[in-house]
């Protein structure tokens, strides 16, 4: 990233990232394999709600304003649930990279994992990364032209995959995938996929490490989250240093084979200390290993390390065990507050009910004299109805023998309510003249609801308007 | 200023500024933010050129796509209405005597004629339809000329005991105060407030026969054929208390609506009666 002239910008120098095989690439590998397949495949289960609700079994269903998760369904007036698992996903984060660096950067990012894709593309189209190098340096031939086309090509592909499953977490997967294949899909969508698919390639293949470095927040909030006792990819300088030929026998355990440096995604060369570019993908870990075991020396050159076990390892003593770094009251505290709000959404959605009701009282008049002098109070109520069938809902009012209810438009006590909806309805209470609770301010009452079909009731208090003492 | 010179330390040059010792290294941004950035400019520029931006003496400059939030407005209702059109014909063709409260176009009906409502009524009959004194409360269940869909539609379309239309609804109160004296008057004031319980043997029920009952009723009912209002129930739309009946005795009382069939499309005076009905005291 150096430049020794006086200019205020730069041009990317780009970086081929040379093949690495190890353990932390094997575990790459697998977690790329697991977070794709989730991401690819995950539209495409069904999870049976009955006739009336998608079988999609993740769902959000925009239109209609419902999010279905296996068998969770979150309406609008749970978004709670929804801040709650980002505060969760924070928190989660927070833990991680207290305990481990910039884990999420390393192995789960989307940028990581894509590029890591447009990369193995990359590479088996154009080789490994001398090949790569001679071919961005070479005049524009046509094996050069087709090598691109090629690869360009393939990307575009993955580009167009990854835009088009993102849109069927929005819609019936099957359906709108027929859309797509008769060209009849809505414009949102080929709008979406297009989007999406021209920022796959740009941030994948072209922008890479420059996401990481100057478009992402995240780097900057994660330099506040470790401390000295986090494990992050350290070169061991006390070991390595002075660098030189494996026959030299003065020299430290470092080659200076640049096989570490080959193989970073970021172009950086973790041996001049921790960086800011480093995303902590361990990459560098496997390649010195390999140099290490091939001369026949321990491994973890480059490792996992702590900067507060510098010290210790400088002096000769052993590191402290890894859980101790893992286990620390700091992280302890994030992942309690990560359960305590795990289980608190958990019990919220072990009781939350399947049919719920508010009541708004109409406050513009707070009540209405009849013909007769009896005193009238209304009450805009909405019931919810969860279920995937249409439900009978009895309503009734306590707080006074003398209070009366009514339904607008029925003359009976109950109304039905169709499947996964809300019903608006107009409820009044009378009460006759003269009565306490007609010449009371305000009284207190209850609506209650019940599932005419289950049984199941809830009830919501509210306040009965008077004419008070005056009159 | 000094020159930039090759900081020691990091081998990076430094910007060439100093203060209090302190330098600072160049370290390059990358050239593609800045012609993202020139290409920010770039598009600010053009987008300035297509809509609506640079304000002029009178108005701004229009944009050369024509774009305007107006037009957007106008554009989105005649979405809306066209979405609308088969619930209006449904609902021109309803039959109102017989209108089904929980179907789906009787809730369209109520929703609509809240929004007229709200921009046509309110003024006199308040925006929770509450009424005041000489306007009516149509939250009760008392009807001056009738409270099912079709009577209320009938007030709404012609209006009450205004010119412009034939059709109107038309009564009148004598005003009392030339014919009777006024030792008259206070009995009858006295009397009518009782007539739900009254004492036919009073000087005002004598009074109350001979002046009042060919309209409002023997016992002081009235009568909605016409417009005769219920004396003997808890509801007094120009007050109840003496100084108010006597005036009304004394001078009648005229109130006026307007014939909003002559302003209102079909669908919104059956939408409006709809809601009006909708309120708690429809019949
Ligand atoms: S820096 Fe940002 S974009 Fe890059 S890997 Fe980390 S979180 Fe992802
Ligand atoms: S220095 Fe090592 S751990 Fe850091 S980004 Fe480069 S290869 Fe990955």
């Amino acid at each position: 990233m150096t430049t020794q002239n006086n200019s205020l910008y730069a041009a990317r120098e780009p970086i081929f990232p040379k093949r690495v095989y190890g353990t932390f690439r094997n575990l790459k590998w697998a977690i790329m394999a697991v977070t794709l397949g989730i991401y690819y495949l995950v539209p495409w289960l069904r999870w049976d709600r009955g006739l009336n609700l998608p079988d999609q079994a993740v769902l959000i269903d925009l239109a209609n304003r419902r999010f279905y998760f296996f068998w969770i369904e979150i309406w609008p007036h749970e978004f709670y649930f929804v801040a709650g698992l980002l505060i969760m996903a924070g928190l989660g984060l927070f833990l991680f990279t207290s305990a481990l660096g910039r884990v999420w950067c390393g192995y789960t990012c989307p940028q990581t994992v894509w590029t890591d894709l447009f990369i193995l593309v990359e590479r088996w189209i154009e080789g490994d990364r001398n090949a790569r190098i001679r071919l961005h340096r070479a005049t524009w031939t046509p094996r050069k032209a087709t090598l691109r086309l090629f690869k360009w090509t393939v990307w575009a592909l993955i580009g167009v995959a990854t835009a088009g499953a993102w849109v069927f977490y929005f819609a019936d997967a099957p359906t709108l995938a027929n859309q797509f294949l008769t060209l009849t899909a809505p414009a949102v969508a080929w709008t979406t996929v297009a989007i999406l698919t021209a920022t796959t390639v740009v941030l994948g293949g072209f922008m890479r490490e420059q996401v990481c470095i100057y478009m992402c927040p995240w780097p900057r909030i994660q330099g506040a989250m470790m401390d000295d006792s986090t494990l992050t990819v350290a070169y061991r300088d006390w070991r390595g240093e002075p660098r030189g030929k494996a026959r030299d026998a003065t020299a430290g355990d470092c080659v200076d084979c640049n096989a570490c440096v080959a193989v970073c995604p970021m172009g950086i060369d973790i041996r001049d200390g921790q960086q800011m570019e480093c995303i902590t993908c361990a990459l560098c870990i496997d390649a010195c290993d390999d140099i290490m075991g091939k001369l026949g020396r321990d491994r973890g050159l480059i490792d996992y390390l702590a900067l507060s076990d510098a010290p210790a390892e400088q002096a000769g003593k052993k590191p402290r065990p890894i859980w101790t770094h893992i286990l620390r009251p700091r992280t302890i505290l994030y992942s309690i507050i990560w359960a305590a709000f795990g289980f608190a959404m958990m019990y919220a959605l072990f009781i939350r009910p399947e049919i719920e009701l508010t009541v708004a009282p109409v406050r513009n008049p707070t009540f209405v004299i009849l013909s007769d002098g009896s005193i009238r109070n209304a009450y805009e109520i909405r019931l919810r109805n969860k279920h995937g069938e249409p439900r009978q809902f009895g309503i009734h009012v306590t707080g006074d023998l003398a209070l009366r209810i009514e339904l607008e438009g029925t003359p009976y006590e109950s109304v039905e309510v169709a499947p996964d909806a809300t019903h608006r309805l107009r409820v009044y209470v009378t009460t006759p003249p003269g009565g306490e609770i007609a010449q009371t301010d305000e009284s207190p009452i209850r609506f209650w609801i019940e599932d005419l079909g289950n049984g199941e009731r809830a009830f919501v208090n509210t306040v009965f308007n008077g004419t008070g003492a005056q009159q | 200023m000094d020159e930039p010179r090759i900081d020691q330390l990091t081998g990076r040059p430094t910007m060439g500024h100093e203060f209090d010792g302190i330098e600072e290294l160049n370290t390059p941004m990358p050239r593609w933010w800045l012609w993202t950035f020139y290409l920010t400019i770039i598009w600010g520029i053009g987008y300035t050129i297509a809509y609506p931006a640079w304000p002029m003496v009178s108005g701004a400059t229009a944009g050369l796509l024509g774009y305007s939030t107006r037009g957007e407005v106008i554009a989105d209702i005649a979405d809306h209405e066209a979405s609308n059109a088969a619930l209006v014909t449904e609902l021109n063709a309803a039959d109102l005597a017989a209108f089904d409260p929980q179907s789906d176009l009787h809730r369209y009906a109520v929703a609509r004629g809240a929004s007229v409502f709200r921009a046509q009524c309110s003024q006199c009959h308040g925006s929770g339809a509450a009424g005041a004194v000489g306007y009516p409360n149509l939250l009760d269940n008392d009807w001056l000329w009738g409270g099912t869909l079709e009577e209320v539609a009938y007030s709404v379309r012609h209006g009450i005991r205004n010119e412009t239309d034939g059709d109107a609804r038309y009564s009148q109160m004598p005003a009392f105060g030339d014919m009777l004296e006024s030792s008259e008057i206070e009995a009858l004031v006295a009397f009518v407030p009782t007539l739900a319980d009254a004492d036919w043997d009073s000087a005002g029920a004598v009074l109350y026969a001979d002046n009042c009952a060919s309209c409002h009723g023997e016992r002081g009912l009235g009568d909605r054929s016409m417009g005769a209002p219920n004396l003997a129930d808890a509801i007094w739309l120009y007050g109840g208390d003496s100084a108010s009946l006597t005036e009304t005795i004394s001078n009648a009382r005229f109130g006026v609506m307007p014939a909003w069939g002559q302003r209102l499309s079909e669908e919104d005076v059956r939408a409006v009666s709809t809601y009006v009905h909708s309120l708690g005291g429809g019949e």
